[in-house]
């Protein structure tokens, strides 16, 4: 069995819930076995998990596991794999996915990979490709254990619908206390995280000032982008530091990451360089940023950032 | 309080990363190595700066070969009290894992500390695995940490925001940018460091269960396409029609 940890907020899935179904259905096509869920807590909805390839959903509805302590949920999700005789365990790398994956494969003697951005590769082995150093290059795992645990990087596998929605089955498993207390959780409301963000604009030392930032936040309205920034960006208060991206910051993998006023420095691109696409936009035709670019735009960003949001609106008015 | 702070060796952060012809194993010619940033700059200067305020010891422990000394060496400089290697080679993380909490089971640390991931195999692993095997809580991305008594208060980050917890040691964490400043040893440091406690130990048989197998540097990017700074009209259509993204 393939099991997939599908992590829900607040009772909803977020998008990386449905990439993890779909990946834990497509390795098990591929070792022609089933795909099964498994949710903690309060979660909504749980059986539309179905169409994206989970045979069955299982809840675990024990109201403690609401918030989240690496150590409780590890024992549960361990207990599901056993009794469901799970051998592929699946999770979303995120903060969730991140904090579990070493503690499950301690748990269950198991071989782990984070953040794999390929399908498994089942011929003779189990075979997984990930980014490595920072990035820069990919690394094919074999896993030989038994039980294979790997946590699927963002945006790495579209969602896909195979199936339909199936009930959500009630798991009674032995949920520990917690010795951690969950004093405050700060979400901001109403953006996507930079980690989950398809498209993210990005701004650098080039925008001279806080004070300018307008141009590339109307920018990002008008993409429905998530922004980001340079890290001396951060550092000069100019921006939350949430928003540093590179080797330090945040490391992202959107769909698309628009560069503005940024140079390109090897430390900024080790966290940027999976993006799918690059755009970059800097009145300096020798920035190092061009090299590692899909689109470039040579001028003054103060000149291009407002034309290209205008052209963005034309083209989404139709 | 007993401090353990888990530090690896990684290749420099400007690096150029290139592989032996058949992409088995790392080109290490020409590469100098550092200490892995969060380890140093954060989880190790955080222990200082904790022992520092309220007495004890910071124990640094490293899996590797005795190329890692230097950055040992390093992390004794900049105030560590001790350290601990353990002699062999680190392939796989549940390996490493498993060495550390050999070593750490019967020595009662409070806390312990990891980066939130290595430069090199960006696995955000071991720090989770080493609070397994030892039945700790384990706070990841941990950028505050604060003690009060045996009681820690932290704050780590998520999704688009961060969480504060309260924990009791002995517990866990990995940290992130924003737990400390990175510090520079000064010449006293360095001298210090030459003659602090260094033990080397042998590790314990264990499977590496997941190794990486082969290596492959990314495509080349087939050159960046400019467009006409007057005419961004082009450029949204290339992103909509050429990369499909819009
Ligand atoms: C160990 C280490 C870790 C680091 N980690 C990170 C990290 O995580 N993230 C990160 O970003 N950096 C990181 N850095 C810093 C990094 O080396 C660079 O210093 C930094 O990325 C530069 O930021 P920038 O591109 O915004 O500024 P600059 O390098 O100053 O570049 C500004 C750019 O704006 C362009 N420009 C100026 N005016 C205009 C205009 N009117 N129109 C268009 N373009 C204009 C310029 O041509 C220039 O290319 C790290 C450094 C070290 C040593
Ligand atoms: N060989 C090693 N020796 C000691 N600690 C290590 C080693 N490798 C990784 N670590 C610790 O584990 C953290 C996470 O590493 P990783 O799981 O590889 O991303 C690092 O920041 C270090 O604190």
């Amino acid at each position: 069995m393939v099991l997939v940890f599908a992590e829900a907020t607040n009772g909803q899935f977020k998008k990386a819930a449905f990439e993890a179904v779909t990946y834990g259905f497509k390795t098990a096509q591929s070792l022609g076995t089933q795909c099964l869920a498994l949710t903690l807590g309060n979660v909504e909805n749980g059986g539309q998990l179905g169409q994206y390839g989970a045979a069955k959903v299982y809840n675990v509805a024990d109201a403690s596991l609401n918030s989240f302590d690496s150590q409780v949920y590890a024992s549960v999700i361990a207990q599901a794999a056993e009794n469901l005789g799970a051998t592929v365990i699946v999770l979303c790398h995120n903060s969730t996915g991140k904090s579990l994956i070493g503690r499950l494969a301690a748990k269950l003697n198991a071989g782990s990979v984070s953040a794999v951005k390929s399908l498994p590769d089942t011929n003779g082995g189990f075979k997984v490709k990930k980014g490595v150093y920072s990035g820069k290059a990919t690394a094919t795992y074999d896993i030989t254990s038994d039980i294979k645990i790997v946590s699927l990087a963002s945006n790495e596998v579209r969602p896909a619908k195979s199936g339909n929605d199936v009930a959500m089955e009630e798991l009674s498993l032995n949920v520990p206390a917690s010795k951690v207390k969950v004093l405050e959780v700060k979400r901001q409301e109403g953006i996507v995280p930079l980690p989950e963000a398809e498209i993210v604009v990005s701004a650098g030392r080039g925008m001279k000032g806080p004070e300018n930032w307008g141009i590339v936040e109307e920018l990002a309205q008008a993409m429905g982008a998530t922004t980001a920034c340079s890290r001396p960006v951060a550092d000069a208060d100019w921006r939350p530091h949430h928003e540093h991206v590179g080797q330090t910051g945040v490391a992202i993998r959107p769909n698309l990451y628009i560069a503005l006023g940024i140079s390109g420095a090897i430390q900024h691109l080790a966290g940027v360089n999976q993006s799918k696409t690059i755009v970059v936009i800097n009145k300096d035709p020798e920035a190092p940023f061009f090299k590692a670019a899909d689109y470039g735009v040579v001028g003054d960003l103060f000149d291009v950032v407002p034309r290209l949001t205008a052209a963005v609106k034309k083209f989404k008015a139709g | 309080m007993k401090l353990l702070v888990c530090v690896s060796k990684t290749p420099d952060t400007t690096a150029k990363i290139s592989f032996n012809s058949d992409g088995t194993k790392f080109n290490e010619a020409g590469v100098t190595f550092i200490m892995n940033p969060y380890d140093e700059w954060y989880a190790l200067v955080r222990a200082i700066e904790l022992v520092e305020k309220n007495g004890g010891t910071v124990t640094l422990i490293n899996v590797g070969d005795a190329s890692n000394d230097q950055t040992i060496r390093k992390g004794l400089a900049i105030g560590a009290t001790d350290a601990v290697r353990i002699n062999a080679e680190p392939k796989s993380s549940l390996f490493i894992a498993k060495q550390i909490a050999e070593y750490a089971k019967n020595e009662n640390f409070d806390i312990v500390f990891t980066g939130k991931e290595s430069i090199d195999y960006n696995g955000s692993e071991v720090g989770a695995m080493i609070a397994e095997f030892l039945d700790l809580p384990f706070i990841s991305f941990a950028n505050k940490l604060d003690m009060n008594g045996n009681t820690a208060t932290m704050q780590r980050e998520i999704e688009g925001g961060v969480e504060i917890v309260e924990v009791e040691t002995p517990f866990a964490l990995s940290a992130a940018k924003g737990m400390a400043e990175q510090r520079i040893p000064n010449m006293m440091g360095i001298m210090k460091a030459k003659s602090k406690p260094f033990k080397v130990v042998n590790p314990v048989a264990f499977p590496d269960y997941a190794a990486p197998i082969h290596f492959d540097l990314p495509n080349e990017k087939g050159g960046v396409k400019l467009v006409d700074p007057d005419d961004m009209d082009e450029l949204v259509r290339l992103l909509h029609e050429e990369a499909k993204v819009i």
